[in-house]
């Protein structure tokens, strides 16, 4: 069982550091009964400020009037339908990437808060139920996804990866069980790299890479390279 | 007791059960308007908020004039977001305050490097501080009874619930403080928090 739910407490008085924060937000994306406890958390939260109420210099308040003057409202967004698409469990079209190649260095993508000395995907890769899934690229090297499902994250380890073509990244994703694909970073230029995957790993069903335009997509825009399905892990 | 004026007055008891707060309150109404531009409902709403606003932000920066900053940019934010506010999902009261508290909390942090600095600087300011608290401190029904809701949680609910959104502590750093395991302190915030909200009647 995996136990970001109980972060709503946390997350709703802003007593979660940068990671915890991205991580649960990503997992209020998804989990509906996480999203309603939340906001009454928040809204509780609020209620708190009741007993803090200070009367406000009056200059600050010509400061905010005067301010808001200089700038407009941003405009209001429009619900979208985002088009899913769910890829089918197969693993790398070898040819493809053979035209693709792939490279490397080593990415600490942040450091770790209050876990001694571990990094965040030192911490995945020895956790008690790491489980991986490897695909073999062949020339163009290989890649592998170990997910911690208790801790609700993924790492990606490349090895020997043959470089993005000019221009493009390889950008990393994770498959919600509606067979949503939901951006999980992009890979630093490198043929030996980790990546520590954003999103909620535990709820997702498979990791997959594609091609993408510098800078990276909203969503695949190509079929994946390669396809981790946890289903398959070990 | 003029500070008593600054409660909105359709708003203490919508505030107090958000399931009658919703599209229809004079808040959420003032913010619709700002979103399309008006300076005068904007103007009204911050009359209203400021006073929770700045505390809270004083509260947890504790330097009056980094809150100022803080509550500056928070409205700032507020106004340029309004479009961004659905009353269906949450009490403007609610948004506002999440803002001003994000805010204050990631000053705290950033300002922590300069840490020395500051605390010479909060020993010099403390006197002035406390006296501009004391004098401007709301007493309100709604403020007894959220000290009532607070005072029945139990001491080490309400200590982790104060250390995170009075102190501006994570929870691992609470936990630390408390010298608990991370887990517990993650689960005494939460656990607070909803003994709080059941307590204040903020539907779920």
């Amino acid at each position: 069982m995996n136990d970001i739910h109980k972060l709503s407490g946390a997350y709703a008085l802003d007593a979660v550091d940068e990671f915890e924060r991205a991580q649960f937000e990503r997992h209020l994306s998804e989990c509906g009964d996480c999203r309603t406890e939340t906001a009454s958390l928040q809204e509780t939260a609020a209620l708190l400020s009741e007993t803090t109420a200070v009367t406000p210099p009056p200059a600050l308040r010509a400061a905010v009037l005067a301010g808001i003057s200089q700038v407009r409202p941003i405009p209001p967004v429009r619900p979208t339908t985002t088009p899913r698409r769910r890829w089918l469990p197969l693993l790398v079209a070898a040819s493809l990437l053979a035209v693709l190649g792939i490279s490397a260095a080593i990415w600490q993508p942040w450091t770790p808060t209050g876990q001694g000395s571990l990094t965040a995907a030192e911490q995945v890769l020895s956790s008690q139920d790491a489980e991986s899934v490897a695909v073999d690229l062949g020339a163009a090297g290989s890649a592998t996804v170990t997910r911690s499902e208790s801790m609700g994250l993924a790492v990606i380890t490349t090895k020997d990866m043959a470089p993005a073509p000019s221009g493009k990244v390889f950008a990393i994703w994770l498959q919600n069980d509606e067979g949503a694909m939901i951006p999980a970073g992009l890979m630093p230029p490198g043929e030996d790299n980790q990546l520590v995957l954003d999103g909620d790993a535990a709820a997702a069903t498979a990791a997959g890479i594609t091609v993408e335009p510098e800078g990276g997509s909203p969503e695949p825009t190509t079929e994946p390279i390669a396809l981790f399905d946890f289903s398959k892990a070990t | 007791m003029d500070h008593l004026k600054s409660v909105p007055a359709g708003e203490p008891s919508a505030e107090g059960t958000p399931a009658g707060a919703g599209p229809n309150s004079h808040l959420a109404e003032l913010m619709q308007r700002s979103g399309r531009g008006d300076e005068g409902a904007f103007a009204e709403l911050y009359d209203a908020t400021s006073a929770r606003a700045y505390g809270l932000a004083l509260r947890v920066v504790r330097n009056p004039a980094h809150a100022e900053e803080v509550v500056q940019e928070a409205y700032l934010d507020a106004w340029r977001t309004s479009t961004r506010f659905d009353p269906a999902r949450g009490s403007l009261m609610g948004w506002l305050l999440t803002i001003v508290h994000r805010k204050a909390v990631d000053r705290v942090r950033s300002a922590e490097a300069a840490s020395a600095r500051d605390e010479v600087y909060h020993r010099e300011s403390q006197p002035t501080e406390r006296d501009t608290t004391v004098e401007a401190a709301h007493t309100s029904l709604d403020a007894q009874r959220v000290r009532g809701a607070v005072a029945a949680l139990t001491n080490v609910q309400r200590e982790a619930v104060e250390l995170a959104f009075l102190g501006g502590y994570t929870h691992t750093e609470v936990a630390t403080m408390l010298e608990v395991p991370i887990g517990t302190a993650k689960t005494r915030i939460r656990d607070g928090l909803i003994r709080l909200r059941d307590a204040l009647g903020v539907a779920s």
